[in-house]
Order: structure tokens, then C-alpha cells, then sequence
């Protein structure tokens, strides 16, 4: 019994535990609701079903998410992850479609990269304002969260650019290994910066930084080069998001690409048990976020709710959600419960309310 | 002095946290108007056991009663409504508010439901003179030293109809007027009937002002006693648990002569460091093996010392020398990579970082020395945090544990840790033994000397003069953000002859005589 117990509380206070669970419970929901919900089938060497879409569509959301972690994990906040989005589909989306061949691989590959530089640089005009000048973050990326969707519009001209690109709609819709290429491209983001965090002292040196910026430096590290970096890092997640999201729809269009996507990556680090107020982040937890949002869209899709509802309806479930994974909600519950029956030892008295 | 029943009683309590044991079985009562000492080195669980009575923690098993009821508080403030106020061993309050808002948050008096400014600021002036403080309650809390924070706290804790009131360690951050002021309105609030209890690691405090003292050993009782009928000497091995010493551990060592220390270059040579309202400008050699003695009064400027010496806050101006060649000390990161480290004393805002392990706090700086790209081998981490885990015995020994769970001076070993780590050839330690126990203190000081031995420089900052003299191999004297004499720590130099320069500051006649 104590043993069980004992085993029940490791399990629930696992970081892990609480995200795990409301993605299953989602899940359980939904094929409860629709039973063929989980099914995947196999067709012309590709998989298919809802699971996998929702695999695939969560893809941008944990790029995004996975830079947005480490920015916060520094005490910070990146709000321009949405527009660097659409900023490095713009430029790519331009320069291929101003290529006589548009299907031609070296062409793809200049336009990811130069996209993919121009993003740097703004991630490293995040930085700069951030770390050197000293703006407070969540000030410092709005200012490219507002001026970016310009530089986009800029970049398009204001036009929905089109392109018809084979390779460039690869990232979004191409299959390796019967799979969604998404989800490699995903996954591979995932486990590079998972390295590049754990594998060096980055990721110790992030948490500290984030958790007592002060005492940091007196132990001599110079935190400005690492916030710098992590901005530069969300940049990068960011300008790879942004070529997934307009090879879905082989078109770049600078007000709706990204939009709002900085806030769900942002819900997804705190679902994931990064705090927001910096300290210990959370790869795997921001991940399981992200699924939760994608899963979450979904449903609502899925179970037709109607769309004037459907904002609502996310909303409710997003705060149960935080709810949920709050210690002290949880406690004000079990407290309750453990309360229910007098504790022996004071049992010949009863309970007094203490004045308040 | 004490009726016969118990104002509060906690009996069986225990309490665990993940990989620490932190109370077993404590039984523990108070009496109305009687001062009550909790003793126990760190980590004996003595905050512990405060936090479970105010609400801060939940118990895994015992009974509190108030008055003879059964209590079961779900937090302070809750506690505080019942008549238990705590004024925690960190200030605890809010230094962007003022001084008068951090009184009354919490309970403003209000007229519907708009809080009424006037009555909270003239109440709150009513409460500072009752202890004798003449502050601008507008002002925010920030703009006052710590100390006068604490009082602040205090003046809090007793607006409420207390009739307990816990002081965790409330003197540790107190000059000798400000402790002597502060027991005034202890024995104020005695006589008035209400119950304190009082946790501090001074001795003579505990003899000065206490009734009974109640002792911990880790984590269990040991037991109750009158103060007239416990000997010091007896406290002391009771909280220790063995017959030590300890207060003679020491003394013989053989202090070396200063003349032979100084033969050669200086490690450190500053000359003309200063800055503009935080000290004058200054001169200092320091030699490699060499203790230098900081002393002054709280406030009198030996912090900011230390941080220009570390780069914490940059020079107006001046040169450094660092072995015979010109240098400078501008960033901490630069002052490291010179060999120099520096524990703060204010080791919860500057020292630890909470939310990471034992072991990541102590390999900190050394891994920020290495750079990010270089990752120090896990094998090598745990290696060294063994060593000193070992040599520093600290408690719990689980290096996973995060820092915020160990008690305030096992953080401050683990701080300690952290710069011998680095093996640094200049050690500032400013106030490495305040607030923290005899058997740790004593640890300490015999890890100066030892470090010392080995050829590794120490400033050592402290406000009891006896542990200068006892370690250093020079004094240097601050008064009013001046260092205003440096003394060779021979036979005629003792407390009194410092306590003498601090107060005139009469550097030239004490430096020739």
C-alpha cells in the first residue's frame, strides 16, 4: 500500500507527468468521440490519419517553441518569433519566384539560406537590444514583432506571393520514410538543440542566468553573450517555422503567416514547465506543449465545433489545462480530500476554524 | 516570568522533503512572556520547524495547538490572523514599496474598499517610534539598509495582536546598538505577555536575553532547558553532540610573520580604487599567503571594497598591479580569470542560484571560466563536488538536491565551494560566517588558515572583530566608507585597539606607533 503509494507520487511529481496526461486524456477524449480518431493507414508508401496531421501541422509550433524555451528559460520573451516567421517565408517564397526554375534544388537552397541569414541578423538585432543595450525583452521584440510584419508586407510588396516549387513544398508537405518530412525536420531541430544545450554547459548556464541573473555574474559568467545567443537561437527556430508554414501553402503571405504563433509557442513553454520567470527549462516538456496545442486545433476541427465557439472552447480547455499543472490548485484538492476524515491524533476534538 | 500553561505546543512532528530528513519527532512548546531560543547548527531544522508552525509547510505527522485548541495553519498569513507572527531569517519584504506599504500589505485599513492612505502612513509612523525609528515611511523600503529593513519587518510583525512572535535569526544583519535597541523591544513585548521565540547563532545573545532554549541535532529533539541551568559550554556540545573544543580549534596555530609574508611582489597591488558614494579612494597590497582583515562597522564600506576588488562595481579611477604588472579589474569574468574570488554576503540575492543542484552551484564558476563550449566531463563534476561535499561536510550529501533546500549555512558551504573549485589565488570572503553556526563557523576559520598555508591570499570581511584577529595576518580598518588605517596584527593589536580606530579614526598616530 505504502509502496504504491509511494510509486504513485514519483509518478505524479515527475515534470513530465501532468503534460503527458492531459495529452492523453485529449486523445482518449477525441476517440471516444470519433472511435477511427487514431487510425492510420498506408497508402501509396505514405502514412496517413489524424495522428500523423497532427504530428506534421505541430512541426512549426515546436521549431518556434523550442527557441522561445531558452529565450525564457534567460528571463526573457521573444514576441517576434511570428513575424521573423513570415519575414523568412517572404524572402524565400521572393527569390524563388523570381527564379526562371523553380523547381531546380540550388535555388531552393539559396533562398533557405539567405532567408535563413536575413533571420539571423534580426535575431541578433533582438540580442543587441536585449543584451547590450538593456531593453526589457518583452519591449525590445515587440518592436520587431510590430515593425516586422511591415518588413514582410515590404518584401511581398504586399502581394500573396505564389510560387510553384517542388523541392521548397518538400518542407512542408514531403514524406521521408512514409512520414511527413515535417516531423524529421522537427525532430532533428529538437535533438540539435537539445545537444547544443545539454551536451555543452549552455543549457546550465542559460538556467542560471535565468535563475539569479546577479549571483551569475558574480560567479563570472557573462551573461550578455549568452542572451544574445539564445535570441539568435529562437531566430533561427523561427526562420525554419516560417518555411514550413508557407511550403504548406506554396505561398508567402506576409500578414497571415506566423500570426500569433509567438503566443502558442509561449503557452506551449509553460505547459512544457518552464517557468516564466526563467530558471530550469524544459525540451521535452515545450514539445508535449506543442502537441497539446496541435492536438487541441485539431479537436476542434474534429468534433465541428462551430467556429464562432471555437476560440472559446480552446481557451476553456487552455486554462483547465494550467489549472491542472498548477502544485497549488492540485493542493487546495488533495488537501481536501486528505482532510475529509479527522487525522487520530486530534480526533477528540473537532476541527476548529482558525478566526480569519 | 512563565505561566504555567503552554501558550503553543507542537508535539510528533516530522517532516521530509526529497532526499532530506528535515524534522523527526520534534516536540516543542512556548509560554506566554517568556523569550525562548531554538539552537542547532544549520541544518538542525530549525527554519524548518518555524515554517511548519506558520503554515509555510505542510507536516507529514504531529500536532500543533494555540491555546490549548488543535491549529493547522495553511500559511502565514493565516498564522499571523491567529496571533503567530513570524519576521523570517531573509527579509521578506518588498524593497520597491514603501516603507509604510510594507507595514500594512496585506491588511490596509480601508473605507470601502479603497485603502486610506493617511491612517496607514500615520499608524506606520506611530509603530517606528514605539521602536524608537525615525524613518521616512514614504520612502521605499530600498532606500534603508538592511538592518533598518529587519526593524522594519519587526515593526510588522508586531502591529498584529501577536501574542507569539517568531524571530528567525533577526540580529545576524544587526550592529551592536541596532541588536541592543532590538532586545529593548523584545523585553517590551515579554513583559506585555507574549511569547517569543528566538532563533540566532550568537551565543551571548542567547544568554543575554532568553529564558529557555530548546536545542536540535539533526532533526530531532534533544532537548528543554532553563538558560540558567544550561552552561555555555554545554549548549554548545549539545548542539554539536560531541564534547568538542571547538572555541579553542583555532588558536595555536602558528601565525606567520608579516615582514616574511611581504618580501617580494604583491599578488595584488590596488592604488586610488574608489567610487563615488560608495568608498573613498583606497590602497591595498595583498600577498600571496597572506590573510588581510577587513573590519568596520556595517555599513562603514568593506563591501564595496570587495566588489571593486572583484570588479562587482568598476573603479572611478586608480591602478592594479597584479604580480608586479599593470592590470585591470573591471568585470567580475576578468577578475576570475586574474585567480580572484568572491563570496558575497548576501548569498540568497548574489550567491546561490536556487533553482540548480548542489553540484551545478558549486562548478559554476569554474564552468564559466571554461566557457559554455567546454563543458567540465561529468566524471570530473562529481569528483569534485565529492571532495568538497566531503571536506566541507555539507548536509544533506546528495549533490542532485537543489540548493534552496539546504539550510543558510550549507549554502554558504556550497558558495565556499564553488570559488575553491576554482583553486583562486585571491579569496575575498565577505561575512562567510555570519549567520551560521559554531561547528561551521569554527570550519570555516580553519579552512582560511589552511588555505592560507598553502599560499592562497584571503580577504577576510567580517564584523566580529575576534575572528579578524584570530585569522588575519593584517587589518585593515574602514570607518565612514574609508579605510582609514592598515595595522600589523601583532601582540599589541586586539579588538579593543581596532574598536578604537573605527571609532576615531586616528589612522596616522595607530600606523606609526
Amino acid at each position: 500500500m505504502n509502496d504504491t503509494m509511494s510509486r504513485y507520487r514519483t509518478m505524479t511529481g515527475h515534470r513530465l507527468f501532468w503534460p503527458a496526461a492531459v495529452l492523453f486524456v485529449m486523445l482518449a477524449a477525441n476517440t471516444i468521440y470519433r472511435p477511427g480518431f487514431l487510425s492510420i493507414e498506408l497508402k501509396d508508401g505514405h502514412l496517413y490519419g489524424t495522428p500523423i496531421d497532427i504530428l506534421r501541422l505541430s512541426a512549426p509550433l515546436i521549431l518556434v517553441a523550442l527557441g522561445m524555451t531558452l529565450v525564457i528559460s534567460t528571463g526573457g520573451i521573444d514576441l517576434s518569433v511570428g513575424s521573423l516567421c513570415a519575414i523568412s517565408g517572404a524572402i524565400a517564397c521572393m527569390y524563388i519566384s523570381k527564379q526562371p526554375d523553380q523547381n531546380s534544388v540550388g535555388v531552393v537552397v539559396t533562398a533557405l539560406a539567405m532567408a535563413l541569414g536575413v533571420s539571423l541578423v534580426l535575431g541578433a538585432w533582438n540580442g543587441v537590444l536585449v543584451a547590450v543595450i538593456g531593453i526589457q525583452p518583452i519591449i525590445a521584440t515587440l518592436i520587431l514583432m510590430v515593425a516586422g510584419r511591415g518588413l514582410a508586407q515590404l518584401i511581398t510588396e504586399g502581394q500573396i506571393i505564389t510560387i510553384n516549387s517542388e523541392p521548397y513544398r518538400a518542407i512542408g508537405l514531403g514524406h521521408a520514410l512514409t512520414l511527413p518530412l515535417a516531423i524529421f525536420i522537427a525532430l532533428a531541430a529538437a535533438l540539435l538543440v537539445a545537444a547544443f544545450t545539454r551536451r555543452t554547459a549552455l543549457g546550465m548556464i542559460i538556467e542560471s542566468v535565468g535563475g539569479n541573473a546577479m549571483a551569475s555574474r558574480l560567479a563570472g559568467i557573462r551573461s550578455g553573450r549568452v542572451i544574445f545567443l539564445v535570441y539568435v537561437i529562437s531566430a533561427a527556430c523561427a526562420a525554419v517555422a516560417g518555411f514550413m508554414m508557407t511550403a504548406n501553402v506554396s505561398s508567402a503571405d506576409g500578414n497571415a503567416a506566423g500570426l500569433w504563433v509567438e503566443l502558442d509557442a509561449i503557452l506551449a513553454v509553460v505547459i512544457g514547465g518552464t517557468s516564466l520567470a526563467g530558471g530550469r527549462f524544459f525540451l521535452s516538456g515545450t514539445i508535449i506543449g506543442a502537441l497539446i496545442i496541435q492536438t487541441l486545433t485539431t479537436t476542434v476541427y474534429a468534433m465541428d465545433i462551430s467556429p464562432q465557439t471555437s476560440l472559446l472552447f480552446k481557451a476553456v480547455v487552455v486554462i483547465a489545462v494550467c489549472l491542472i499543472q498548477a502544485p497549488a490548485f492540485r493542493a487546495r484538492f488533495s488537501r481536501r480530500r486528505r482532510n475529509a476524515p479527522p487525522p487520530a491524533t486530534i480526533a477528540d476534538k473537532p476541527k476548529e476554524q482558525v478566526p480569519a | 516570568m512563565t505561566d504555567s500553561r503552554p501558550v503553543l505546543t507542537m508535539t510528533g512532528i516530522s517532516k521530509s522533503f526529497p532526499g532530506v530528513r528535515a524534522l523527526h519527532d520534534v516536540n516543542f512548546r512556548l509560554f506566554p512572556g517568556e523569550v525562548h531560543a531554538l539552537m542547532g547548527e544549520n541544518g538542525a531544522g530549525k527554519s524548518t520547524l518555524i515554517k511548519v508552525l506558520t503554515g509555510v509547510y505542510d507536516t507529514d505527522a504531529g500536532a500543533t495547538t494555540l491555546d490549548g485548541e488543535p491549529v493547522s495553519f495553511t500559511g502565514p498569513m493565516q498564522a499571523t490572523a491567529a496571533g503567530v507572527s513570524t519576521v523570517f531569517q531573509e527579509v521578506n519584504l518588498c524593497t520597491n514599496l514603501s516603507v509604510a506599504e510594507n507595514i500594512f500589505i496585506g491588511r490596509e485599513p480601508r473605507v470601502f474598499g479603497a485603502v486610506r492612505w493617511g491612517e496607514v502612513r500615520r499608524r506606520a509612523r506611530a509603530l517606528l517610534a514605539r521602536l524608537d525609528l525615525d524613518l521616512d515611511v514614504s520612502a521605499p523600503l530600498g532606500s534603508y539598509s538592511l538592518a533598518i529593513q529587519q526593524m522594519v519587518a519587526i515593526a510588522r510583525a508586531i502591529d498584529i495582536k501577536a501574542r507569539v512572535l517568531i524571530l528567525d535569526e533577526p540580529t545576524s544583519s544587526l550592529d551592536a546598538s541596532e541588536v541592543a535597541q532590538l532586545f529593548r523591544i523584545m523585553r517590551q513585548l515579554r513583559d506585555e505577555g507574549i511569547a517569543i521565540l528566538f532563533v540566532t547563532h550568537f551565543l551571548d545573545q542567547v544568554y543575554e536575553i532568553s529564558d529557555r532554549i530548546t536545542v536540535l541535532r539533526n532533526g530531532g529533539l534533544v532537548g528543554e532547558y532553563l538558560t540558567t541551568e544550561l552552561p555555555q559550554l554545554s549548549l554548545v556540545e549539545k548542539m554539536i553532540g560531541k564534547e568538542l573544543d571547538v572555541l579553542e580549534g583555532i588558536e595555536e596555530h602558528s601565525r606567520r610573520d608579516l615582514a616574511t609574508l611581504e618580501e617580494g611582489t604583491p599578488l595584488v597591488a590596488v592604488s586610488g580604487f574608489g567610487r563615488a558614494g560608495a568608498v573613498e579612494p583606497f590602497s591595498l597590497t595583498i600577498h600571496a599567503g597572506e590573510v588581510v582583515g577587513l573590519a568596520g562597522l556595517l555599513g562603514s564600506g568593506r563591501t564595496e571594497v570587495a566588489r571593486l576588488l572583484f570588479g562587482a562595481d568598476r573603479t572611478d579611477g586608480g591602478q592594479v598591479a597584479i604580480d608586479g604588472a599593470a592590470s585591470s579589474l573591471r568585470t567580475p569574468a576578468q577578475a576570475i580569470d586574474h585567480g580572484v574570488g568572491f563570496c558575497s554576503e548576501n548569498r540568497r540575492a548574489e550567491g546561490i542560484v536556487a533553482d540548480l543542484s548542489v553540484r551545478e552551484n558549486m562548478i559554476l564558476a569554474m564552468q564559466a571560466a571554461r566557457g559554455w563550449l567546454r563543458p567540465i566531463p561529468r566524471r570530473r563534476q562529481d569528483e569534485l563536488v565529492d571532495k568538497y561535499v566531503k571536506a566541507l561536510n555539507i548536509r544533506p550529501a546528495d549533490p542532485e538536491v537543489p540548493v534552496r533546500n539546504l539550510s543558510g549555512g550549507n549554502q554558504q558551504k556550497v558558495l565556499l565551494a564553488r570559488w575553491l573549485i576554482t583553486e583562486p589565488r585571491l579569496l575575498i570572503l565577505d561575512e562567510p560566517t555570519r549567520g551560521i553556526d559554531i561547528g561551521a563557523k569554527t570550519e570555516i576559520q580553519r579552512l582560511v588558515t589552511q588555505l592560507s598555508d598553502g599560499g592562497m591570499a584571503v580577504l577576510f570581511i567580517s564584523a566580529e572583530l575576534e575572528e579578524v584577529l584570530r585569522l588575519s595576518h593584517k587589518v585593515a580598518v574602514m570607518r565612514d566608507r574609508q579605510m582609514v588605517a592598515q595595522l600589523a596584527n601583532d601582540e599589541s593589536l586586539d579588538a579593543d585597539r581596532i574598536m578604537q580606530t573605527i571609532a576615531s579614526g586616528s589612522h596616522r598616530e595607530e600606523a606609526d606607533r
